[in-house]
Order: structure tokens, then C-alpha cells, then sequence
């Protein structure tokens, strides 16, 4: 009887310190939930830090609003080494290699076109323009999206200029080759960077 | 007396006024209706999707407007095609029409000697082949059908694909639905293979990693450095196109298109290609035949 009773009593409290368990555990995850946000606060309020000496004509401090949502990035150069902004704007407009300019516009190539149409003519209309893009991503998210665009727009037409997995019947010429080398994506990486 | 008169002739000229405005008026209304008639007429003889869109017969077609792909070639383009003297493809359907005529085989059968007249016995077949032909149990084109009749009943050997003689035949046939819209059967048997086609189109392909509908469902219109992007349709092939100064067949467009991209073409007059040619002529349905056509 009393065994038994031990029993009981034991199970009834398991019962209650499994929903005990789960009020801690919701605790806790709101806790972390709010440092989450602090801590996105706080690297905002950084920024403003920054930048918060200046103040602007209406007299409020500067700040620079910088968008988190593609945070995914490549921070290390792919060859190791610095890229040649010279040589990456000759890849941009080859139609063999990054042939960039077959979806994407860029005034300072549309001001080239008309000394040089045969190289720098006919930019396409697909993809958004080029103008000011260092502006617009850091270094590292550019590399990733030269890298593979998909990480960043899963459904982009933009092919991945460094990546063999994941294809459908590669033409035997191109199988497991990327379209570019890695100091061929750094060089184009560096004409970008200084698209301000 | 003299207050009478006034009277009368002040409704005299009361009701010449209305009168004459209301002339004036129904003439606006007249020229506006026959203004507007010659509107509606325009718009009826334009809708073949050249230089107006049509509505897709079949209401899933991703597509809610279709357009040739005439309204995205260059103007000098357009113009060789109308002009039947000046389009090239006209010569392979006038070879076409000899070699319907020409008898050949032990038995000496022409096409003709089945068919009679093509402008008759021909005018649905460009509308709605690939059909399911039930003895191979798949689908099969107007060139494969083509060749059937060739092997079958007159006892030849088929012609090779891209061979003058197998585009002239099936530009000569197809020429003969010019003008009347596309409308292919998707159901029955036919319905795998339509899904097939489908798969096919939605699936990235080749180096690049690109669909067909990467380019000609989401991008028409916008263009792709030299080449402005069409809905890329069947309707206008057997097509004459300047950049390969020969008049082509569809499936050497796909293959164009796979190498574009960089993936691995099919072989001419594959399974795979048949029912992505059923499937782009599905979505291709309501607009015009338009063979030969002419692109660049
Ligand atoms: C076949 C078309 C195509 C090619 C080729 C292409 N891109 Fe893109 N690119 C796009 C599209 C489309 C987008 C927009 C993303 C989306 O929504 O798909 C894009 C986005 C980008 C962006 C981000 C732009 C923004 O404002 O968000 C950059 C940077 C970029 N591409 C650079 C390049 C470079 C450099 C090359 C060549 C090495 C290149 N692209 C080749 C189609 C292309
Ligand atoms: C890289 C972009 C691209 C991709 C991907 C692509 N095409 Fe095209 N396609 C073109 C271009 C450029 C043309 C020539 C201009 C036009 O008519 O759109 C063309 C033309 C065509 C035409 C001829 C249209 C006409 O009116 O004569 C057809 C049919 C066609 N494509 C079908 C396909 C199919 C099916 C696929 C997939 C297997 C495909 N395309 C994939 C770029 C592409």
C-alpha cells in the first residue's frame, strides 16, 4: 500500500516538475529571446554611436540605417590574394567569362559604349543595375553573391560563378569546372567595391 | 396682331437653333460610333498575338498574355516575313509542295496519292501535333509523323532531321494551319508526357543553372545583351532564322537553348524534346501558326 502510494506520489511529482521544467524553459527562452534583441539594438545603437558626433542640418544626430537581411557572407579573399579592379572589369564584359553586363547595366560601362560599343554595348535589362552596388553590400556578401547568387535569391536567374555541385547536365566542355577562377571573382569583387 | 407675329417667329427661330444643334450633334455621334467600329476592326484583324497579345485557351497557362515571337523581332524582320515573295521560308515550302506531289517507292505512292489536297486534308495538322500516336505509345511530332508515312506507306527510308527535305515537308505541312491558332491536346494519354514537357521546362539546367522559364517566362521583353527576350513560342517553326541563313526546326532551337546555357543538348527528335514541344505548344495555345517564320 504505502509502496504503492510512493509510487503515485512520485509519478505525481514527475508530473508536475515536467511542467515546472517547461515554465523555466519558456523563461529562459524569453530571456534569450530579449538578449537577441538587445543585442540587435545595441549593434544598431553602436552604429549610431559611430556616426553620432555629426548631426545633421535639423539638428538630429547621424545615423546610417544598414540592411541585416542578406547577413550571409565570405569574408576571406578566395585566391588569397587582392583583386585587380582592371582585370575584373575585362571579365565583366567578356561573354565567355562573367559576362556580367548581358543582365545588368552600369552608367560608368554606358558612358565607355560610346567610344568602344564593341566592347561595353548592349547591356542587358534583367538583373538590377550595378551603379553605386559598394554601397548597397559589403565586400563579403558581394564575394558570396559573385560565389553563388542562390545563397542569397534562391530563385535568381544570376548563375554561380564558383560552385560545381548541384547541376543538371553540364555540358561535357564545362563539367565540374566553375565558370571563374577564384582570383577572377576577386578581381571583379574589386571593380565592385569601388562602384561607391 | 404684331405680338402674334413676334410670337411665331420667335419659335421659328427657336426651333432652328435646336435643329441645328442637334445635327451637329449626331454627327459627333456618328463619326464617334464609326470611329470606334474602325477600332474593334483594327483590334479583330491584330489579335494573332504578332502585334497584339492573345488570351491562352486554357486558362492554367502561366501566361496571361501571349505574344508572338514576331512582336520582339527587329522591324526589317517582321517586314521579310509578310511579304511572301521577300520570306525565305517561302522556298522550303515550295520544295515542300514538289516533294508532296513527287512519287516515290516501289508502288510509286506520293503524299499526295493518300492525302489529295493538303490545303484540305492538312489544315488542323500544324494546329495540334505532337499527338499520342498509340502504336509507340508516345508522342510524336509532324516530322516523326512525316517519316512514319514515308517508312510505312511508301517505303522509304525517313529522312534525317534537319535535312532539306524533312524541313521543307513539314514546313509545307505546317504552312498549311497558317493563320489559325495552336491547340494542342493535353489530356488522355497525352497527359504524362505533357507533365514531362513541363518538368522539363522548369528545370535549371547546364552550367549556367537556368530554366526556359528563367528566360521566357520571367524575363520577356527585357533584353539579354544583344537578344531581346521573347515567350519563346512554337508557333512560327519550321523557322527561317538570319543568324543560321537556313530555315531550322524546333528542336534545333532547344538546342540552341540548352547550349546557351551550357547543359548537355538532346538528340534531335528525343522523348525529351517531343514533349517539351507538346508542352510549349500548350502554352503557346491561341496563338497564330505562323510558318515559316522569319526571326533573327
Ligand atoms: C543571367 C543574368 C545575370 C548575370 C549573367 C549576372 N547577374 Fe547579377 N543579378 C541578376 C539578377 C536577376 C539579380 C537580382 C537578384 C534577383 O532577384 O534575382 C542580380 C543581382 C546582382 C547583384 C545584387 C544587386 C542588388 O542591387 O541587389 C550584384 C552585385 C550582381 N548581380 C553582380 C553580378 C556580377 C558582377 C555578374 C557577373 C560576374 C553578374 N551579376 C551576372 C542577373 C544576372
Ligand atoms: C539564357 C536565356 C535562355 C534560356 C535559359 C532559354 N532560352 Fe529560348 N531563347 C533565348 C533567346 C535569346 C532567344 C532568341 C530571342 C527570342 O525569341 O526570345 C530564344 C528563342 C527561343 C525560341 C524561339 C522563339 C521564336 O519565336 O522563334 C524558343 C521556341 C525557345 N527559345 C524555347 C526555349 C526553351 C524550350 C528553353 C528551355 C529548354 C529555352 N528557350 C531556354 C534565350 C533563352
Amino acid at each position: 500500500m504505502r509502496f504503492r502510494f510512493l509510487k503515485s506520489g512520485s509519478c505525481g511529482c514527475v508530473k508536475t516538475l515536467s511542467w515546472q521544467r517547461s515554465l523555466v524553459n519558456g523563461a529562459c527562452f524569453l530571456v534569450l529571446v530579449t538578449f537577441v534583441i538587445l543585442a540587435f539594438i545595441s549593434t544598431n545603437a553602436l552604429i549610431a554611436a559611430e556616426t553620432g558626433s555629426e548631426t545633421e542640418e535639423n539638428g538630429l544626430v547621424k545615423f546610417q540605417i544598414i540592411n541585416l537581411i542578406h547577413s550571409k557572407s565570405i569574408q576571406h579573399s578566395l585566391s588569397g590574394k587582392p583583386g585587380n579592379p582592371k582585370r575584373g572589369e575585362a571579365l565583366m564584359v567578356n561573354r565567355k567569362k562573367g559576362n556580367c553586363i548581358a543582365c545588368h547595366g552600369l552608367d560608368v560601362f554606358a558612358e565607355k559604349a560610346k567610344t568602344k560599343p564593341n566592347i561595353y554595348a548592349d547591356m542587358g535589362e534583367i538583373g538590377p543595375s550595378l551603379n553605386g552596388i559598394a554601397g548597397r553590400y559589403q565586400e563579403g556578401e558581394l564575394r558570396l553573391l559573385l560565389v553563388d547568387a542562390k545563397q542569397i535569391f534562391p530563385d535568381t536567374i544570376m548563375p554561380a560563378f564558383y560552385r560545381i555541385e548541384r547541376f543538371t547536365r553540364v555540358d561535357d566542355p564545362f563539367l565540374n569546372k566553375p565558370i571563374l577562377k577564384p582570383q577572377e571573382i576577386e578581381d571583379i569583387l574589386s571593380f565592385l567595391m569601388k562602384q561607391k | 396682331m404684331f405680338l402674334k407675329m413676334m410670337k411665331y417667329r420667335f419659335a421659328v427661330s427657336e426651333f432652328a437653333r435646336y435643329d441645328r444643334a442637334g445635327m451637329v450633334l449626331c454627327l459627333l455621334g456618328l463619326l464617334f460610333v464609326a470611329f470606334g467600329c474602325l477600332l474593334i476592326s483594327q483590334d479583330a484583324a491584330a489579335a494573332d498575338g504578332r502585334t497584339k497579345s492573345v488570351s491562352p485557351l486554357d486558362e492554367k497557362n502561366p501566361l496571361s498574355n501571349l505574344w508572338s515571337g514576331f512582336y520582339y523581332a527587329k522591324k526589317e524582320t517582321k517586314a521579310m516575313q509578310l511579304d511572301d515573295f521577300g520570306n525565305p521560308g517561302s522556298f522550303y515550302v515550295e520544295e515542300g509542295a514538289e516533294l508532296w506531289k513527287k512519287k516515290v517507292g516501289a508502288q510509286g505512292k506520293s503524299c499526295a496519292s493518300c492525302h489529295k489536297d493538303a490545303s484540305v486534308s492538312m489544315k488542323e495538322a500544324g494546329v495540334r501535333y505532337p499527338v499520342y500516336f498509340a502504336p509507340l505509345d508516345r508522342m510524336i511530332n509532324l516530322e516523326q509523323r512525316i517519316n512514319l508515312c514515308r517508312q510505312d506507306f511508301q517505303k522509304e527510308k525517313k529522312f534525317e532531321y534537319e535535312t532539306r527535305e524533312l524541313l521543307a515537308l513539314t514546313a509545307f505541312v505546317r504552312a498549311q494551319s497558317r493563320g489559325m491558332p495552336v491547340r494542342v491536346k493535353i489530356t488522355g494519354p497525352a497527359k504524362p508526357y505533357y507533365e514531362k514537357g513541363k518538368a522539363f521546362y522548369y528545370q535549371r539546367r547546364g552550367q549556367l543553372d537556368m530554366s526556359c522559364a528563367h528566360c521566357h517566362e520571367n524575363n520577356y521583353g527585357k533584353s539579354l545583351r544583344s537578344n531581346l527576350l521573347s515567350q519563346g513560342h512554337a508557333n512560327g517553326f519550321p523557322t527561317y532564322r538570319l543568324k543560321w541563313q537556313k530555315l531550322g526546326s524546333l528542336h534545333r532551337r532547344f538546342r540552341g537553348c540548352n547550349k546557351q546555357v551550357r547543359a548537355k543538348p538532346y538528340a534531335y527528335g528525343s522523348e525529351a524534346y517531343v514533349n517539351l514541344e507538346l508542352y510549349l505548344n500548350w502554352r503557346g495555345s491561341g496563338l497564330e501558326v505562323e510558318t515559316p517564320a522569319v526571326r533573327n
